[in-house]
């Protein structure tokens, strides 16, 4: 069937600049370059482009520019043209529209609406360069109240297992078949070096990383994928895996081209066979079977490890999480709607979930005014930018933040949408070995590290302006935000006042 | 310290124990060498043999509570009496023997080892089920199934026998092996075509079916006291995945 479909970008080749040498044409994974060999020369199939800039940057002479394609429908609010090319990819395939990453759409990003606080005459701010600033944070359950010996005035209390974090920047839940083992190894790597943890999603462990299992967690969801007493014990947390941001309430279906040897070593099923994730765990129906779950893991790893829980922000987040803290969560982590994913049906993507700033803020207030926030910790993921982001997200309420997106841009993600292709340019979301290979565990792992490094350095330098030398005193402390251009409920949901108020 | 008699059986009054304390009981048992506890009066404990790891033995009088061997690798469970939900939840090795019923999501997820139950069991029996290199589940139900039996299988050997069905009736359960992708399901006595899942086939057994079926079979007939040649006398289906990739073909890009 001819494609109606105009390509989105184009490739423009400057003729003056290009020698010819097709670093393009093996550089592009999608077969937006190729080589004519009877007129020796290198050229596009622009319909074939999604923008990654893989060839541009490695372009040895700059020859390649890639832009929009300028062709324009005919103005119309109403029918844009991503409307328009998703019907027709539809009426061409007949199937479910396949997206990577996170939301794209306009839905407000409410951090862009909040500002920080800093300290002017009447309280002196802090220089972080020549001051000690602890950015040490703690997860794990919580007790409600302490107990000290009189006499030695030691801790009688005893305490749920805590995990303790040096930067309060953890990395996302990534399985290994969405992204590569590289990328896992980078992240593990990074997370050792910088006292994090990073996080192997629903596809196993691979025994090469095994080493890294102190700064793990290790997940279990609805598919089970390489679940078993070693994953378990090599892990510092366990997540159960309810929901992800990107898809709420749906599962997911690795395919089974990406179920290489290695992929089947991690998950444990045989090579080239769908890894089909159910879109619930069937054993949790209820809060009740929730706290089995949670419980069974507990018993399987002997209380030694706090029990994580993951959901995906809806509507009633509040009350879930709740009663995700009553049954026994130590930690829960919310995931909002910008939330990112190597595979989601777009219509979920883009429709399902609310932003991660309403729900945090619910969340926190909710946990508080029943007594409970003590007793789990909160992690926030989905559409975390800056270190900016992470300071208002601990001022909300949150504990620690995971970052995906972010990481993979670290490593060289352009955010070209395309993770559910398995065809990434730069190597990241794919299992092919040609293409993973483009990650260096060695530089993705330094990248990564910088990148927390830098955050590091910024969140400091916030929390002195604000003439506080811990991160613990900002947790929650929404005294320090202030909105812009937010309505009255907007403001009341997030529990701040208006800017100038 | 260590035991001096392994052999010796240890037995254990569950009655008015919380779980917890039940299962660091079994494990500081199993710790010094022992080898089998008998558990009585056991009322609804959960996740018995979960943290073990070892081929041990537990032979339980009562009725064990729900995730009965979840996550559960090496120990052997006989059950005198029926187990509730989530039996052998995520098992990755080991035994459960059942003298009984059970409840709903048996072997769920379940990556090795046996489960035999000599009754009936709930809804989805066998959902998710796989194999994996030398790991392949059997799960043999004495009884009959409730709705979505081998939902999503991906790989093991699941066995309804239907031995309490009067003479001439089918099966009950609907959404049979829905999802399917891997592993068998044999079917001894008659099912409806609408009781199939749409990603299932019917097939005949071949030899090497009979070979498997016989030696399951008379296990499970080994375990329960029957007739394993009595058993297998009578007609079996097979059921397989028509599709390894059952939702391959779903996207657009």
């Amino acid at each position: 069937m001819k494609t109606y479909l105009t390509p989105k970008f184009m490739v423009q080749r400057d003729p003056e600049r290009c020698i010819q040498c097709q670093v393009c044409v093996n550089q592009c994974s999608f077969d937006a370059h190729y080589y004519d060999a009877e007129d020796n020369e290198v050229r596009s199939r622009e319909e074939n482009c999604v923008g990654c800039h893989r060839c541009t940057l490695f372009c040895p002479t700059r020859a390649l520019t890639i832009s929009r394609n300028p062709q324009d429908y005919r103005e119309n609010y109403n029918w844009r043209p991503e409307v328009i090319e998703d019907i027709l990819k539809q009426a061409e395939t007949g199937g479910v529209l396949l997206t990577g990453m996170g939301n794209d759409k306009g839905q407000r990003i409410y951090w862009d609406h909040l500002v920080l606080n800093a300290s002017q005459v009447t309280n002196p701010s802090i220089d972080p360069l020549r001051e000690p600033m602890e950015l040490t944070t703690y997860l794990g359950r919580k007790p409600d109240q302490v107990e000290l010996d009189s006499e030695t005035l030691e801790l009688k209390t005893e305490l749920a297992p805590q995990i303790s974090l040096e930067v309060p920047v953890m990395f996302a839940a990534m399985s290994y078949g969405a992204v590569s083992l590289n990328v896992h190894e980078s992240l593990a790597r990074a997370a050792t070096e910088m006292g994090t943890l990073w996080n192997t999603g629903e596809g196993g462990l691979h025994p090469k990383l095994y080493k890294y299992g102190n700064n793990t967690i290790v997940q279990v969801a609805s598919g089970r994928f390489g679940v078993h007493a070693e994953y378990l014990s090599a892990a510092r947390v366990v997540e159960i895996k309810i929901g992800q941001g990107a898809k709420p309430g749906i599962g997911g279906h690795l395919p089974g081209e990406k179920v290489s040897s290695e992929v089947s070593l991690t998950r444990m099923i045989p090579q080239g066979t769908d890894a089909l994730s159910p879109s619930p765990q069937h054993d949790i129906y209820s809060i009740e079977d929730l706290a089995q779950l949670i419980y069974a893991l507990k018993e399987a790893t002997n209380y030694s490890k706090p029990i994580s829980v993951k959901i995906a922000a809806v509507h009633n987040s509040a009350a879930i999480a709740s009663g995700m803290v009553r049954a026994g969560a130590d930690i829960i982590v919310l995931d909002g709607l910008r939330g990112a994913t190597g595979a989601a049906p777009k219509v979920i993507r883009d429709n399902v979930g609310i932003p991660i700033e309403l729900a945090l803020a619910s969340v926190d207030s909710r946990l508080r005014k029943e007594g409970i926030r003590n007793r789990a910790s909160i992690v926030v993921s989905g559409g975390i930018r800056n270190s900016g982001d992470i300071a208002k997200a601990i001022a909300l309420g949150a504990d620690a933040v995971n970052i995906g997106t972010a990481a993979l841009v670290a490593l060289g993600c352009h955010v070209c949408q395309q993770c559910h292709t398995g065809k990434c340019a730069w190597g990241i979301c794919t299992t092919d070995l040609r293409l993973t290979k483009r990650v260096n565990p060695d530089i993705g792992a330094r990248r990564l590290s910088n990148l927390l490094r830098g955050w590091s350095i910024e969140l400091k330098d916030i929390l002195g302006g604000m003439g506080i030398n811990a991160l613990e005193s900002l947790r929650g402390n929404r005294l320090h935000l202030r909105g812009i251009g937010l309505t009255d409920t907007e403001l009341e949901i997030l529990g701040i006042r208006m800017a100038g108020d | 310290m260590v035991r001096d008699k392994p052999n010796e059986v240890v037995k254990i009054d569950a009655s008015g124990v919380f779980f917890r304390e039940l299962n660091a009981r079994l494990q500081e048992t199993f710790s010094v060498g022992t080898r089998k506890v008998e558990l009585q009066n056991v009322y609804g404990q959960r996740y018995i043999g979960t943290n073990l790891d070892k081929p041990v033995e537990i032979e339980i009088f009562g009725t064990p509570g729900n995730d009965l061997g979840a996550f559960m690798n090496g120990p052997k469970i006989i059950v005198q009496g029926n187990a509730q939900d989530g039996c052998g939840n995520t098992m990755n090795s080991g035994e459960i023997i059942v003298h009984g019923h059970a409840g709903d999501i048996v072997g769920l997820a379940a990556r090795g080892g046996k489960i035999f139950i000599r009754e009936d069991v709930g809804y989805r029996a066998g959902i998710h089920m796989k194999e994996y290199q030398d790991k392949k589940p059997v799960l043999v139900i004495g009884g009959t199934a409730q709705d979505f039996l081998g939902e999503y299988m991906a790989g093991g050997i699941l066995i309804l026998l239907g031995m309490n069905l009067a003479e001439g009736k089918c099966h009950k359960a609907k959404f049979i092996g829905t999802g399917m992708h891997g592993g068998v399901i044999y079917l001894r006595g008659t099912v409806e075509d609408y009781q199939l899942g749409k990603e299932v086939g019917i097939a005949e057994l071949e030899e090497k079916d009979y070979q498997i079926l016989r030696q399951l079979v008379g296990e499970f007939a080994a375990h329960f006291g029957y007739d394993a040649e009595e058993i297998l006398k009578h007609k079996f289906i097979k059921l397989f995945p028509r599709w390894l990739r059952p939702y391959g073909r779903l996207y657009a890009y």
